[in-house]
């Protein structure tokens, strides 16, 4: 077990820095996880065996807790994220409609990345930005009143 | 240093910018106000003020709660009434500064003074503030949310002062006078829970701040979070108080990312003022605070799934008893409260439970913020006294239904709600009287339908949403919302059988019943309702495969109208599927294999030629 940890780390040199910022407690393994993310992109099993070990918990809890939670991601994301709101208020006033559209343009499914790793396609349960629905977040810049046509060309201005 | 030492050095630093006769202006800057392009009038503003040559400073300030008019800025100088003005782009800003500072004028939506200006009424008397009485956003975009001196000059922390000066016991009874429940759905009084946090004893006991505001369509938690941080906090400190807490945490959405900073900065200067720490004002009682970013689940919202979550652990809900106020975090006594209820309480503390009280009804006392979307003409974030009418909250703060279109329903409480008709728009809004109707207060989500809206496709969206954030721990909720989304796409397809309207309405009373925690009690609420008020669309959809508002997409089919396309290539360019064909100047056709039913070419078509049947 700890000989696969100190292989990981020399693979990923950003994670012995992480992981030495956290505390050995069980109820540090969220925090660290998002913060792994924040460096890495998403959690690789790498990952995930590092942060059993830190914390001294079985693997397996730490794929529990990955695989329970949307915000972590089990693979490589594209460099532009695009999620689309399916909020209530988003939904009644087109949302659908902008997902399929998105979908369309850049052939993948939500939830998926672009062979070329460009893009990753996500709906997201709501932003709270309601009052300017549909809503779409870019990578970090939100749209708000977007149409289908509108949502392409920002995907076309990317490409 | 004593409080009122604390408090008047509070005023005299944040006097010159609550002065609305010193030069200043000011923008909303919540994540609304920011979408809607604040960020892009902050960078322009210092290039136009330097132009100009004026020395005047710019200030971010929250949300006033008028979604649909944002940007929003406020224009102060000594000489002219504060303007507010809305809809501010970069290429109006410079003759919006030009009129007011040269002229004292331009076409402002409001005065933020007494008297009406010009055409602009106070800011009291738009027709959107009409009943509105603003309780938690009593400092919405009145304060720099990042600055503690702002929210102490107007009466900040004065409760906490006073709280800490009294008996736990006491500090209950005022809560208790107050009458204030729940504000995060269920509705259960806050006396009464403290009370259960505070008889127990322990080593150790937390405080936990519910900002894990999940529920599709409603943002009322991130507004108070963005726009008044300190108030939230403050009656966090309170409650600990209360029960005698040492640690808290506030758990927020990592949706969130604005709320969680100025949340930060609310601690970190609260701390400093010894507010917040180690011996707070003085009193001997200590308390620590700090946030937890949410990852991503719904049922995370859920008390005993959010204390699992804190622990580092799958966010699942557990069977209660025991309940988390006698083992909760680490098997330690813990009271769980919701934001705004929380942001009640500084004003209960500080003004009595018995003011608190005048406002609402007699089971429900006190206002509710709203989060007012959806197909209303005037998008929002309100706050109105209990027991409004839901007709005085759509037509006239929320301006009715743009287009011309008529009102179908409102959906209240989310994904646990439910859709109140036209015929019971008179339902006055408070716990009991939603409950009668079927839906839920919730966390305070309305969202307007108009006739294009499907209901089938409502309740199809909903049990898509608690299907997916089930977290699959009991069998009745894991496999029943299952169960009911698929029936609902089977109805949206058109291949579902005669029967399938009652064995759906029978599978969402057994989820209802039989499932552990709110998610799965909740979640056939949006069922339920729709096929109460609305059985006639479900019945088109099952037999005559029809979906009477266009919406559902495998009952839809769009054509080109042949008469009426002039071949100006439009819908072409806008179809993301290639699925219309034709030449310039020529008709077009799309090809209902290729169409993906996104609408873009129907949005596209200036000369009404595309039809959806």
């Amino acid at each position: 077990m700890r000989r696969s940890v100190t292989a990981t780390a020399t693979h990923i040199p950003e994670l012995e820095s992480v992981l030495a910022r956290y505390s050995r407690e069980e109820s540090q393994l969220i925090p660290l996880l998002q913060d792994i993310q924040d460096h890495v992109g998403y959690i690789s099993s790498e990952s995930m065996q590092a942060a059993a070990a830190h914390l001294n918990i079985p693997e397996s809890s730490v794929y529990g807790v990955v695989t329970f939670y949307s915000q972590f991601y089990l693979t490589r994301q594209g460099r532009h994220k695009v999620r689309v709101c399916q909020g209530t208020a988003c939904h009644v006033r087109g949302a659908g409609e902008i997902i399929r559209a998105v979908s369309a343009r850049l052939g993948i499914k939500p939830g998926e990345t672009t062979k070329d790793f460009e893009f990753s396609v996500e709906r997201v349960a709501c932003f709270g930005s309601c009052a300017l629905a549909p809503v779409m977040v870019v990578n970090e810049k939100v749209y708000g009143n977007v149409t289908p046509e509108m949502a392409i060309r920002i995907l076309d201005e990317l490409t | 240093m004593t409080f009122s030492e604390i408090q008047s050095r509070a005023q005299a630093a944040a006097e010159p910018f609550l002065d609305s006769r010193r030069p200043r202006i000011l923008v909303g800057a919540s994540t609304c106000g920011k979408a809607a392009g604040a960020d892009d009038l902050l960078a322009a503003l210092p290039g136009h003020l330097k132009e100009m040559d004026l020395d005047i400073e710019v200030s971010q300030v929250g949300c006033l709660g008028l979604c649909y008019a944002e940007p929003l800025v406020e224009l102060r100088s000594a000489e002219h009434p504060p303007l507010l003005f809305s809809g501010v782009t970069t290429e109006s800003l410079g003759g919006i500064l030009t009129a007011y500072y040269r002229h004292g004028g331009g076409s402002a939506l409001a005065t933020m003074g007494d008297q009406p200006h010009g055409d602009a009424p106070p800011f009291e008397q738009l027709p959107m503030l009409e009943g509105q009485v603003r309780v938690v956003s009593r400092n919405f975009g009145r304060i720099d949310p990042e600055n503690i001196d702002h929210y102490m000059a107007r009466g900040g922390y004065a409760g906490l002062a006073r709280a800490v000066e009294m008996d736990p016991a006491e500090v209950i009874d005022e809560v208790r006078t107050s009458g204030l429940r729940g504000r995060g759905g269920a509705g259960f009084p806050v006396a009464t829970k403290w009370n259960f946090c505070c008889n127990e004893e322990a080593d150790q006991k937390y405080m936990i701040c519910n900002a894990d505001e999940g529920d599709p369509g409603a943002f009322m938690d991130r507004s108070v979070l963005e726009s008044d941080p300190h108030s939230t906090l403050e009656g966090m400190i309170v409650g600990a108080y209360a029960i005698g807490a040492s640690e808290g945490y506030i758990y927020v959405r990592a949706e969130y990312p604005l709320a969680i900073t100025r949340t930060e900065r609310a601690i970190e200067q609260a701390t400093a003022y010894g507010l917040l720490g180690d011996n707070i004002l003085g009193s001997g009682f200590s308390f620590h605070a700090k946030i937890k970013k949410g990852a991503g689940a719904f049922v995370c919202g859920e008390e005993t799934a959010m204390l699992a979550s804190i622990e580092g652990k799958r966010g699942m809900p557990r069977t209660r008893p025991p309940f988390p106020a006698q083992k909760g975090l680490h098997g330690k006594p813990t009271n769980i409260n919701n934001v705004e209820t929380l942001a009640n309480i500084p004003v209960i503390m500080a003004k009595g439970g018995a003011a608190f009280a005048q406002n609402g009804t007699e089971q429900s006392r006190g206002t509710k913020t709203f989060a007012l979307t959806g197909k209303i003409v005037r998008t929002g974030l309100i706050e109105v006294p209990l027991g409004t009418t839901l007709r005085h909250i759509v037509f006239d703060i929320g301006g009715g239904i743009p287009d011309g279109k008529a009102f179908k329903a409102v959906q209240t409480g989310g994904p646990s709600g439910g859709c109140i008709p036209a015929d019971l728009l008179d339902l006055p809004v408070d716990y009991e009287h939603l409950a009668e109707a079927g839906a839920i207060m919730g966390s305070g989500g309305l969202v307007a339908m108009d006739e294009d809206t499907c209901m089938v496709d409502v309740a199809r969206y909903f049990l898509e949403f608690t299907q997916a954030e089930s977290c699959g721990k009991c069998v009745p909720c894991r496999l029943g919302t299952r169960q009911l989304l698929q029936l609902l796409n089977s109805m949206a397809r058109g291949d579902s059988k005669p029967g399938d309207i009652d064995l759906m309405l029978d599978v969402a009373h057994s989820v209802k019943i039989a499932s552990l925690c709110g998610l799965g009690q909740t979640a056939p609420n949006p069922v339920l309702t729709t096929v109460k008020y609305y059985r006639d669309e479900y019945e088109s959809h099952v037999n005559d495969r029809r979906c009477p508002a266009h919406k559902c997409e495998g009952l839809l089919r769009y054509a080109v109208d042949a008469d009426a396309c002039t071949g100006c290539t439009a819908c072409l360019r806008a179809c993301p599927a290639e699925a219309v064909t034709g030449e310039p100047r020529e008709v077009h056709t799309i090809d209902p294999k290729k169409c993906i039913r996104c609408d873009a070419c129907y949005q596209a078509c200036k000369f009404n030629a595309i039809t959806k049947s």
